[in-house]
């Protein structure tokens, strides 16, 4: 086995520009599937639309490409169908922060066995580059011309209050990193949240002198600082960066199908 | 067989059960929440699922979820949050996913009348979502009908993978009636057909597919690592823009309801033979109608009912050779919405009676309209 196994190599090449962030995520996911040797149709993997939707196309287990923001709520379904399943969902800032934000904060209250990597670019990419929940103040995209004057979702923040049971955030800058702090997640039993910070140098990059990917990808390298470094800095100095790691890990936590597995004793009923 | 008293809503649960549904996914909305509250009691007593989703929309992805995975299920609402539910059914009927959806009309549009019935959702279950698409819709008038149109509905569902609408309204939701329940051994299950495990393909949208029949799609975790598709898909799923293959599925899925649409249409014809008029109404209208049928029937007039109980497809057929060049009188508890189909393959004006006040047609209201008419 090797991790190209979990690629529909037929269905290559990709959609995705040229540079883009989220083929570097694909791999890391991969490599977690095949670090873990989870066999491939043990695995849901459900996507909902925009570019991260997409992945769905490519990734060589049972696959779901559903509609915007709901990838989740599907997910939940087939879980609770089929718990012993593994479960992945992949979705974008637009996709899950906005139009599914509803659907991301329930599923992380209930602490449902879900794997979600929400891959954050910044942009609603596909649709041409539109201001997402997560784009940066200031920043100028197709609909805020004059620069965007909306605060962002912290996604980490979010998931945490909200009651995932293990949340983390990496960079694409930083595939190793990347790829095993998915795999870790994978390895959690409960809702798993990573935040992979991730560019769109066309869509977002382009209106913010940002225009090429290595350009880009500075910009983000700039901005991104590790839990343990960040831990020695002020306040001050880190209060415009991006820190990564794993900011929260539950193992007390019951998980949502089986405590369900027991309602079902409960209610005197057979599994 | 045994008798009990039940309200619609119960009836309903009662008959997902025992058609096999083992996952339920919902939100609360009036006046459907007592058949969610009874699949909750029900469901996890025969080893099932229930969830209370966060939304309408979440509720639908869910039951589709599970259905992929393999469960029969349902999911309940009404008015406002079939709406919500519109994407996700276009989705089912994209993907030829089994699921039934039960809709509990009542006063609209908007919020309306939550606790009074209606029948203005009927052209929704039709059109509501966007997109030309097959659709299977069926609206059961009477109590013991009501258990056994369910069971059709879970039986339609994975016989064509398709979605299917289960409509009655707020009065038959919330009447307690006597529910004649048949043994086990007295219904017929259909039982979801898959492929074969172990083959080295996957275009199942056309294996082993005539136009006319519905797809052998295979069940996520059955072994093969199949895709789904809500994008205009190939013969294995995967999206395309390619004319050909897109006009291609599109008809194979209008096909199989189609070429089937005799199986599934059901009707009732009531004293029809000599009748000089007919009522068409379906639902609790009809049932108002057929009490007004034996009323001016005693009085010496003419007068019959035709009742579609499948309103999808609708029984174009049946409702021509039943009328012939009679008289008709449609009935809606809408302001006029089967009536452009009745008009529509009848091509004539027919009479009619329409109410969307939030109080049913009577029958009174029946016989004065039809003495009028005769």
């Amino acid at each position: 086995m090797s991790y190209m196994d979990y690629v529909r190599t037929f269905k290559l090449p990709h959609s995705w520009c040229p540079g883009c962030g989220i083929g570097t995520i694909m791999q890391a996911i991969v490599r977690a599937f095949d670090a873990l040797k989870w066999k491939n149709e043990d695995i849901a993997f459900i996507t909902g639309i925009g570019c991260s939707g997409r992945m769905s196309t490519y990734i060589n287990t049972n696959t779901m490409h559903t509609t915007h923001g709901r990838p989740l709520a599907f997910a939940t379904g087939i879980k609770l169908a089929r718990p012993e399943k593994h479960v992945v969902v992949v979705s974008g800032d637009g996709d899950a922060l906005a139009i599914g934000g509803n659907h991301f904060i329930h599923a992380a209250r209930r602490n449902i066995d879900i794997k979600l990597i929400i891959i954050n670019n910044s942009v609603y990419g596909m649709t041409g580059g539109q201001v997402s929940p997560t784009t940066p103040q200031r920043f100028r995209t197709q609909t805020t011309p004059y620069g965007n004057i909306e605060p962002n979702f912290d996604v980490v923040k979010l998931a945490i209050a909200a009651g995932a049971t293990f949340v983390a955030r990496e960079s694409v800058t930083r595939p190793r990193n990347l790829e095993k702090l998915i795999e870790k997640s994978f390895q959690h039993k409960g809702f798993s949240v990573v935040e992979a910070i991730s560019n769109c140098h066309i869509n977002l990059g382009r209106r913010n002198k940002l225009k090429d990917q290595i350009t880009m990808l500075r910009w983000i390298n700039d901005r991104i600082i590790p839990m343990n470094v960040a831990r020695r800095k002020k306040p001050e100095e880190i209060k415009d960066k991006i820190i990564l790691g794993i900011f929260h890990e539950d193992k007390e936590r019951r998980e949502y199908t089986e405590l369900y597995d027991e309602l079902i004793q409960w209610a005197g009923g057979d599994k | 067989m045994r008798k009990v008293v039940m309200p619609g809503n119960e009836t309903i649960a009662h008959a997902a059960i025992a058609a096999g549904c083992r996952f339920y996914a919902g939100y609360p909305i009036t006046p459907s929440s007592e058949l969610a509250a009874e699949m909750s009691k029900l469901l996890p007593k025969v080893g099932g699922k229930f969830i209370q989703m966060e939304d309408e929309i979440a509720s639908m992805a869910a039951a589709i979820g599970a259905s992929v995975a393999g469960m029969k299920a349902m999911t309940a609402t009404s008015g406002p949050g079939f709406s919500l539910k519109q994407e996700h059914i276009g989705l089912a009927c994209m993907m030829e996913v089994p699921v039934v959806i039960v809709n509990v009309m009542r006063g609209g549009p908007s919020t309306g009348l939550p606790t009074h019935p209606a029948q203005g959702d009927v052209m929704q279950a039709r059109w509501g979502t966007h997109g030309d698409h097959p659709i299977i819709a069926l609206a059961p008038a009477f109590p013991t009908e009501i258990y056994m149109e369910t069971i059709r509905a879970f039986n339609l569902a994975e016989r064509f993978r398709n979605p299917v609408i289960l409509l009655i309204d707020e009065i038959l939701a919330h009447t307690y009636e006597v529910v004649e329940i048949p043994e086990p051994g007295e219904i017929t299950l259909e039982e979801r057909k898959l492929p074969p495990s172990g083959l080295n393909r996957l275009d199942f949208y056309t294996y082993n597919r005539r136009e006319g029949d519905p797809p052998l799609l295979p069940n996520f975790f059955q072994g093969y690592n199949f895709h789904f598709e809500s994008l205009a898909h190939d013969e294995m799923g995967f999206p395309t823009t390619d004319p050909e293959k897109v006009a291609y599925l599109a008809r194979l899925r209008e096909a199989k309801i189609e070429k089937h649409r005799e199986e599934i249409w059901k009707n009732e014809e009531y004293l029809l033979e000599d009748a000089e008029l007919v009522i068409f109404a379906y639902g609790s209208v009809a049932r108002a109608a057929k009490e007004a049928v034996n009323r001016l029937r005693a009085e010496g007039a003419k007068v019959g009912l035709f009742r579609p109980i499948t309103l999808w497809p609708f029984p174009e057929i049946p409702l021509k050779k039943a009328v012939g060049a009679r008289k008709v009188l449609v009935a809606e508890m809408n302001l006029g919405q089967m009536v452009y189909e009745v008009e529509r393959v009848l091509r004539r004006d027919v009479a009619t009676l329409f109410k969307a006040d939030g109080t049913p047609i009577s029958p009174v209201e029946f016989v004065e309209k039809i003495r009028g008419e005769l």
